[in-house]
């Protein structure tokens, strides 16, 4: 891949059967640039984290691989993301479609008021119009899968609201799982929840990569080094945009760091 | 002791914070001096004059030397009712999808311009409204008529809904319509099955609100609606209202109008506190869970 000579910091798996490759990548808000050209490639059922200090452009990032950050007023985006080689950001490509392939899990759970658990869970559902027999079937693989199935099987009917944080936090990836995604995106998933809450997310993290590809982003360094695969490190450029300045194996990353940024990132000297 | 925590000019600081709580709770209650004026006032005024024969029985002619009543106002409960009611049946709708345009694409041109014409709509005096209704309905087709005091009425009610839908919709967190937005649903779906049920009690109010400010609108109605003394159903000729009987009684040399006026003025606080309390119980009941 041509463009990963522009920063020989960036050593993530080939582009050829990567999910997700960003080519170019550049995001704007207005006329300002928010995040730097980008250009790395996501590989497939892994967990890749973004990592970096606050304001740094990391969740902007991470909404422009489904197209979120363009609910934000004057937000664009120049480049290319191909999501197995298609474009997601083709003039003829409608957002919906590309959000329904790639899910998002945001930092405060948002689980729908005024819903029960199963309807929030659904919801995703009822725009493909599914019949009610499939529904309850596709509620109840959901709510498995988000390893929150036992814990609400008897209390389908009560409002969403009505959990904990660390559930409200599962019945949204389980309403993200509903609608069988093949990408799911968290924005600091367990940044508002405890840590035994966090602990669970984690696991679950760990037990979905089998079968779907993550990416995440975090402020807590450790949570990056305990879920990912591989590790995105963002910081501001002297331009005041955000910008991969390293990026490649977990491993790596926080034992070999290449860059000096990264190292005195996560050894606490900034950040 | 309690010496010991006095800091710097104490006294001070206390006497001000207490001067400045005795500012505000005189300025409330002379606030609310009116209103409870003009209700007891208009009660004193006006409670004499209902009865059966009063709400039931529409104008019965006066003439010297004889002891009629004057009837009653039906005809102005019915005209208020028609005319108003056809004024919210298509004020709502109209209200609340500008509205939500404002409220879910605020930040285009479009609706920058809108927010600005509902604006300048909603402080439009209403006689000028009126006689605008006059001018392109009455004069028109030569007649006065309920329909053309209707319509002056929607243009006053549909700012008024517009802005408060917009208003309670900007309160749906941001995060409820990302949730859906991230599921890959469309902006109406989004808004339709999201953003509306969780507003719905909010609007309601501002129907409702709407619909308390038209039922006591005169001036708009003098010039469009007329008046008529006789109970009629035809939004397309002459009618009465409450607001416009109590000002056309108070002109009338006998007594027993000018009391009808009041009762007629009664009626209307009653309808307006009733509705007001209305939404009072529909917001409380009707919360998120």
């Amino acid at each position: 891949m041509t463009a990963t000579a522009a920063n020989p910091n960036i050593q993530m798996p080939p582009a050829v059967d990567a999910h997700l490759v960003l080519d170019g990548l550049t995001i704007y808000y207005g006329s300002r640039e928010a995040v730097a050209r980008t250009d790395l490639a996501i590989p497939r059922k892994q967990v890749t984290a973004i990592i970096g200090p606050s304001g740094c452009g990391k969740s902007t990032l991470l909404r422009s691989l489904n197209r979120m950050h363009e609910t934000v007023p004057g937000a664009h985006a120049a480049g290319r993301v191909l999501l197995d080689g298609a474009n997601i950001y083709d003039p003829a490509v409608d957002p919906m479609n590309v959000r329904r392939r790639i899910g998002m899990v945001f930092q405060q759970p948002n689980p729908l008021r005024a819903r029960t658990i199963a309807e929030n869970v659904s919801i995703g559902l009822e725009l493909d119009g599914i019949g009610r027999r499939e529904k309850e079937a596709a509620v109840e693989r959901a709510l498995k899968r988000a390893a929150l199935w036992d814990e609400v099987a008897d209390r389908l009917d009560r409002p969403g609201t009505a959990l904990s944080g660390g559930q409200q936090q599962r019945l949204c990836l389980a309403r993200a799982l509903a609608v069988e995604p093949e990408l799911i995106l968290m924005d600091e998933p367990a940044s508002a929840l405890d840590p035994i809450a966090t602990l669970r997310i984690e696991e679950l993290i760990r037990e979905l990569m089998t079968e779907i590809t993550i990416v995440i982003v975090t402020h807590n360094m450790q949570q990056a080094a305990r879920v990912s695969d591989y590790t995105m490190f963002m910081n501001l450029n002297e331009r005041g945009s955000g910008r991969v300045v390293e990026a490649g194996p977990t491993q790596m990353i926080f034992t070999a760091p290449k860059s000096k940024q990264t190292e005195d990132y996560i050894t606490g000297r900034f950040g | 002791m309690a010496q010991a925590f006095v800091g710097r000019r104490y006294r001070r600081r206390v006497l001000v914070n207490r001067l400045m709580l005795v500012l505000t709770v005189l300025a409330t209650v002379i606030s609310l001096v009116p209103l409870v004026l003009i209700i007891f006032y208009v009660a004193q005024q006006g409670i004499g004059s209902l009865s059966i024969d009063f709400l039931t029985h529409t104008f019965r002619p006066i003439s010297f030397g004889t002891t009629s009543t004057g009837g009653g106002v039906l005809h102005a409960i019915v005209g208020t009712v028609i005319i108003v009611g056809f004024s919210l049946l298509l004020a709502a709708p109209i209200g609340i999808m500008a509205g939500i345009y404002l409220a879910e694409y605020p930040g285009n041109t479009a609706s920058t311009a809108i927010r600005f014409c509902v604006d300048v709509l909603s402080a439009m005096p209403s006689i000028v409204v009126g006689v605008t209704a006059y001018v392109l309905i009455v004069q028109r087709v030569k007649s006065f008529s309920g329909f053309a005091g209707s319509v002056a009425l929607i243009v006053l009610m549909v700012p008024i809904i517009t802005r408060t839908t917009e208003e309670i919709l900007r309160l749906v967190p941001q995060t409820s319509r990302e949730a859906a937005i991230a599921l890959g649903a469309p902006k109406w779906r989004t808004t339709l099955t999201i953003v509306l049920p969780m507003a719905l009690s909010g609007i309601a109010t501002g129907v409702l609100l709407a619909f308390a400010r038209a039922a006591g609108e005169t001036a708009p109605l003098l010039v469009t609606v007329l008046g008529n003394n006789n109970l009629t159903y035809d939004l397309f000729g002459p009618m009465q209202a409450l607001p416009l009987l109590a000002y056309r009684y108070t002109e009338q040399p006998y007594k027993v109008l000018n009391q009808q006026a009041w009762g007629a003025a009664f009626l209307l606080v009653v309808i307006v506190l009733g509705i007001n309390i209305l939404v009072r119980i529909f917001t409380r009941t009707r919360s998120p869970r």
